[in-house]
């Protein structure tokens, strides 16, 4: 029964599947595995929308839409026909077909990403041995979506907010990859899969996430801090920043369009979530071995959740970065730190089974974290901010 | 350390997050439609017009205590020019018995005014006062946001409910202006008298010196 429930969706496939004739079949099979999930996700964007405004609410002391429906929770449904209803502009000067193509290709992009992650046991559509790749590359192309939408709308700010993007992208790119390399040399695959399948175990009870160890925890940040950049999400939404550029590289987008990139913006958010999740939380796998019996789709969702949860935290939380301050950060900072990572990770493995690995792995990692910090505060004043008028 | 401002802003707002289901009170916001909190006596949206009701509570014999004297001085000094007024051709007594005209028509466009309350401070009859009303969306915007004079029309008892301090200090100016006339007139009525008096008792001694 339990396992079942475990495998429900694959056994609803098999059941819908054995319909069609054997040589259809596995194209049946992955046209649904795909339908479901170009319908999943969309719908838990439209649950987040309205759950962020009510948590952005909470932090704010207010209490968030609560008009639409009971709690408001229909909220997202009348945004959708709201942004479905709205005329659909595109400006004169603008270049048409790059103009429609852009949030197009942002979706698309962002959907196939979402065809590597494990999302369960046995639930991944494409199980490629180089899974982490395929990610990273569908990741990137985002940003081409980004600078069509800026270079063709023709408008400053939107051309402004797409080289922010781009630089502010390319930059975080790079981090985010060289987070991700320590699992990868640990694991000793790029199959997302394996890289699941190698956290999956437990000792005395307790789970071998990669999370749970020194250089994890520091790859963890840096990919946290990377894929928050990467996904333009507050405190680094330059390029969209409101107070600035109008909405940075969507200011000539109305309408569906506008929700495309929304949506976009949103998808980015849960593929990489699940992606924190599957290389540095064990994917699907369970917390503690006593409760494997709940089913790995869940495990994998309340996963994701939470990070959507501790995205939305810090978008409550920190005021947007100036421009120079996120390109000093990205590369001053998060980048020497994800290579001295990738040695401490190598460290860890060539020290072996034993407390040394731990107490040297931890003690180098938090030195750096201190000095770097340290060194890249000097000069720095730090304190309330002191305004001075002209007399 | 680097990094700890961030972790004392996120308990903050930790804080909020799961102290505003806790304790209601941390919510300030006002559920509009359904709960409201009374305007302040400071308030102002735009101008209407006071009437002196016969009988407070009336509000039939609006035209009749409209104070508006139709003398064009709001209409000229409005800087966005949205008020139009039109003056009578007869006259009729104001509060202080006095006879004047009164506007035939006077509309204000609220699409256009500015809610500057310059009308009000040029008036010299206390007629045009700000009011405190905010819910006048209407599915006509030409139609439905010129006011004409009844519509503007309002009692000095609406006056005196949502300015209370203000229109205290009108009534009693009112009031002082109104004793002054009334002693002027009594003086003028009774100087009349006197004259008359005294005409009629020259006119008799005249007679008198004749007869005699």
């Amino acid at each position: 029964m339990i396992k079942n429930l475990d495998q429900i969706f694959l056994l609803f496939e098999h059941w819908i599947v054995s319909f069609l004739p054997v040589a259809w079949r596995p194209m049946g099979a992955i046209i649904l595995s795909v339908l479901a999930i170009i319908s999943i996700f969309p719908a838990l964007f439209a649950l987040t929308t309205v759950f962020e405004r009510k948590g952005l609410g909470r932090i704010q002391n207010r209490i968030g839409p609560n008009r639409v429906g009971p709690l408001g929770i229909f909220q997202p449904i009348a945004d959708g026909i709201k942004s479905l209803t709205k005329e659909d502009i595109v400006p004169t000067s603008a270049d048409g077909v790059v103009h429609f193509l852009a949030p197009i290709v942002q979706v698309l992009a962002v959907f196939m990403g979402f065809a590597v992650l494990p999302m369960g046991r046995n639930m991944v559509l494409a199980d490629m041995d180089a899974g982490l790749l395929f990610y990273f590359s569908m990741g990137a192309s985002t940003e081409l979506s980004v600078f069509m939408a800026g270079w063709s709308s023709r408008n400053k700010y939107s051309l402004l907010g797409a080289m922010r993007a781009v630089a502010q992208m390319i930059s975080y790119e790079v981090t985010l990859l060289l987070s991700a390399v320590p699992v990868v040399m640990i694991a000793g695959s790029l199959s997302l899969t394996k890289i699941v399948a190698a956290q999956n175990y437990y000792t005395h009870g307790l789970p071998h996430w990669y999370i749970f160890t020194p250089w994890g925890l520091a790859g963890f940040v840096l990919y946290a801090i990377a894929t928050t950049a990467e996904t333009n999400r507050s405190p680094f939404d330059l390029p969209e920043g409101e107070s600035e550029l109008v909405a940075g590289y969507h200011t000539e987008y109305s309408g569906f369009k506008f929700a495309l990139f929304f949506l976009g913006e949103y998808l980015a958010m849960f593929s990489i979530s699940g992606m924190g999740a599957t290389l540095f939380f064990g994917g699907w796998a369970a917390p503690f071995p006593f409760l494997e019996w709940i089913p790995s789709w869940i495990w994998f969702f309340s996963k994701l959740m939470l990070s959507i949860f501790v995205f939305i935290w810090l978008r409550g939380t920190l005021p947007r970065l100036r421009q120079d301050q996120l390109m000093n950060f990205a590369w001053k900072f998060i980048l020497p730190l994800c290579l001295l990572n990738v040695l401490v990770t190598a460290l860890w493995h060539f020290l072996g089974v034993g407390w040394e690995r731990w107490v040297f792995c931890s003690l180098i990692l938090a030195l750096a974290y201190v000095l770097m910090g340290l060194g890249g505060m000097r000069g720095m004043k730090v304190g309330p901010r002191r305004y001075r008028y002209a007399e | 350390m680097l990094g700890e401002g961030i972790l004392k802003g996120l308990t903050e707002t930790a804080r909020n997050f799961f102290g505003s289901f806790v304790s209601p009170e941390r919510l300030t916001t006002v559920q509009y439609p359904e709960e409201r909190i009374a305007p302040f006596e400071a308030a102002r949206s735009f101008p209407f017009l006071v009437f002196d009701a016969k009988n407070p509570g009336d509000d039939a014999d609006w035209l009749a205590g409209l104070r508006c004297v139709s003398c064009h001085i709001c209409e000229k000094e409005c800087p966005p020019k949205c008020i139009f007024i039109e003056k009578s051709k007869d006259k009729k007594p104001d509060a202080l018995g006095k006879q004047q005209f009164y506007p035939t028509r006077f509309d204000i466009d609220i699409s256009v005014c500015m809610s500057c309350q310059i009308c009000v401070e040029v008036c010299p009859f206390d007629a045009i006062k700000m009011n405190t009303v905010f819910e006048l969306s209407t599915t006509d915007r030409f139609g439905g946001l010129l006011l004409d004079r009844q519509q503007l029309a309002q009692s000095n008892e609406y006056y005196h409910q949502i300015h209370p301090t203000e229109a205290a200090g009108v009534d009693e100016m009112r009031a002082a202006e109104k004793a002054k006339a009334d002693a002027k007139a009594k003086a003028a009525t009774e100087a009349a008298a006197k004259a008359a008096a005294a005409k009629a008792q020259a006119a008799q001694q005249p007679a008198g010196g004749a007869q005699s």
